[in-house]
């Protein structure tokens, strides 16, 4: 596939970044809000609500993630405005503050002083004046490079490491020449793999920032596993679909980042990153959480492998599944987009897999649902590094 | 037809990519790296996506998979029967 001129049709928000979807968001700061963020969803047509159950009490490092990735998915280009709901307004409004810096419109509301009744009523009137004004935005005609593309795996099995995971590899490859911003990660699952990663590093300086990363994941396993992780990384999915070990799961997740591209920085847990290039993030290797976390760094597209069947959405980032596993196509065919189990009977060769999985992401970022979106998958989970207080 | 995939020669395992590999077939997989082929005969029932051995491995030995190290063996494995976490441990952890 020629990509030298390839465009794609987007949303252009106002700090220049481009988005593939146009949702506005009722963004709740804590799990007390839920129900107001829910109440006014319901409310509003086209307006959705993202809950989720932490934002209380936490502190140091785990609340600036927080933070981060609250902020980071209302930045998010797929977003084109934001009703952010808390039940104080003092983190309220931080989190409004951290969307407005990219000059998206944000309005955010505390609870406390007014009950859930005068704060879903005044929500949902501000919502409703995004989602009439967002319905009018028009996609435009934009450079392949104004794309950022995510990739994951999930429930993978030994299929994914001969099939779709170097599926997404090959299209990584063909997407990095022409400066589209990329990125993996999954930390705990280079375990066996890393010397790989390290020496596709860009500097050593990359590759220095890289082992620490993978390191610090190393030492947080060691402090609290009780057993060799077996049936949690390996997962009981990964086990059943015939992975054996962490090493052998690791040497097929790592076919995602294809042959040549190199990497060319690292990330913290939704970090955003600050140039094109192939980036590494610092993250778990759960669907939901690692996905929730491309989403809040501004990913616009997901690329996910899976072997066994994850069945993962996100509420704002569309995620392409693709699958070798003749089994799962066959007895889960509702949730693959991208069929390439014709590459384990040599009936389709790895270019044409790359090829099939770009012409995906082209529809998709044109405004295709994806199997995830059409089914109403929306995983939305933060990440938590440790107990509230 | 493809019984299995070899990710490159020198591989000591082979993933079954079809349904109903039973002990006694004869299984013709494929090296995606080098393009070739090579036979074995199944030596127990294997699960599409589980991995045949290609060697006989005793305890200690270690498993190669992409010409990597993927874990040690810990119970005996034929050439022909499958490996799994049965008779493979990882290294780590």
């Amino acid at each position: 596939m020629d990509l030298s001129k390839a465009t794609f049709w987007g949303y252009k928000r106002e700090n220049g970044r481009i988005g593939v979807r146009n949702h506005v968001i009722i963004l709740p700061v804590d799990d007390l809000s839920n129900a107001a963020a829910e109440a006014v969803a319901h409310n509003i047509k086209g307006a959705l609500a993202l809950p989720h159950p932490y934002g209380r009490l936490q502190f140091g490092a785990d609340l600036d993630l927080h933070f981060r990735t609250l902020i980071g998915t209302g930045s998010n280009p797929n977003v084109a405005a934001v009703v952010v709901i808390g039940i104080e307004d003092g983190w309220t409004k931080k989190i409004v503050d951290g969307i407005a810096a990219t000059g998206k419109p944000v309005t955010g509301f505390g609870i406390e002083g007014h009950g859930d009744h005068e704060t879903i009523r005044r929500a949902s009137m501000a919502a409703k004046e995004y989602v009439q004004w967002a319905s009018e935005k028009r996609r435009e005609e934009r450079p392949l490079k104004d794309l950022w593309v995510s990739t994951k795996c999930g429930e993978s099995d030994t299929t994914s490491g001969c099939g779709a995971n170097p599926t997404v590899g090959n299209a990584f490859d063909k997407l990095y020449p022409h400066g589209v911003t990329l990125v993996f990660g999954e930390t705990s699952e280079i375990t066996g793999g890393e010397h790989l990663v390290a020496d596709r590093c860009r500097t050593p300086e990359v590759r220095e920032r890289f082992m620490f990363m993978f390191n610090r994941y190393q030492d947080m396993i060691n402090r609290w596993k009780t057993n060799d992780l077996s049936e949690s990384q390996p997962t009981k999915g990964n086990i059943a679909g015939g992975l054996t070990t962490i090493e052998e799961k690791a040497l097929g997740n790592i076919q995602k980042i294809g042959r040549k591209c190199m990497v060319d920085g690292v990330l913290d847990k939704a970090e955003e990153p600050s140039h094109p290039g192939l980036w590494f993030m610092d993250s778990s290797s759960a669907a939901a959480e690692m996905v929730t976390l491309c989403a809040a760094s501004g990913y616009t597209v997901h690329f996910f492998p899976t072997g066994q069947g994850n069945v993962i959405g996100n509420p704002i980032l569309p995620v392409i599944k693709l699958c070798a596993n003749p089994r799962t196509v066959r007895t889960m065919s509702e949730h693959i987009d991208v069929d390439v189990s014709g590459l384990l009977r040599k009936e389709m060769n790895p270019d044409q897999a790359g090829d099939a999985l770009l012409e995906c992401m082209f529809r998709t970022a044109n405004g295709r649902l994806t199997a995830a979106e059409a089914l109403g998958h929306r995983e939305f989970v933060l990440t938590r590094l440790f107990e509230s207080a | 037809m493809i019984h299995f995939v070899v990710h490159e020669d020198g591989d000591g395992v082979g993933v079954v990519v079809v349904e109903g590999v039973k002990a006694g077939n004869e299984l013709t997989g494929w090296i995606m790296e080098q393009d070739k082929e090579i036979r074995v005969v199944a030596r127990s029932d294997i699960p599409i996506g589980h991995k045949v051995s290609l060697a006989d491995y005793k305890p200690g030995d270690t498993v190669i998979k992409y010409g990597v190290d993927i874990g040690k063996v810990v119970a005996p494995i034929a050439r022909g029967e499958h490996a799994h976490v049965h008779n493979i441990k990882t290294k780590r952890w």
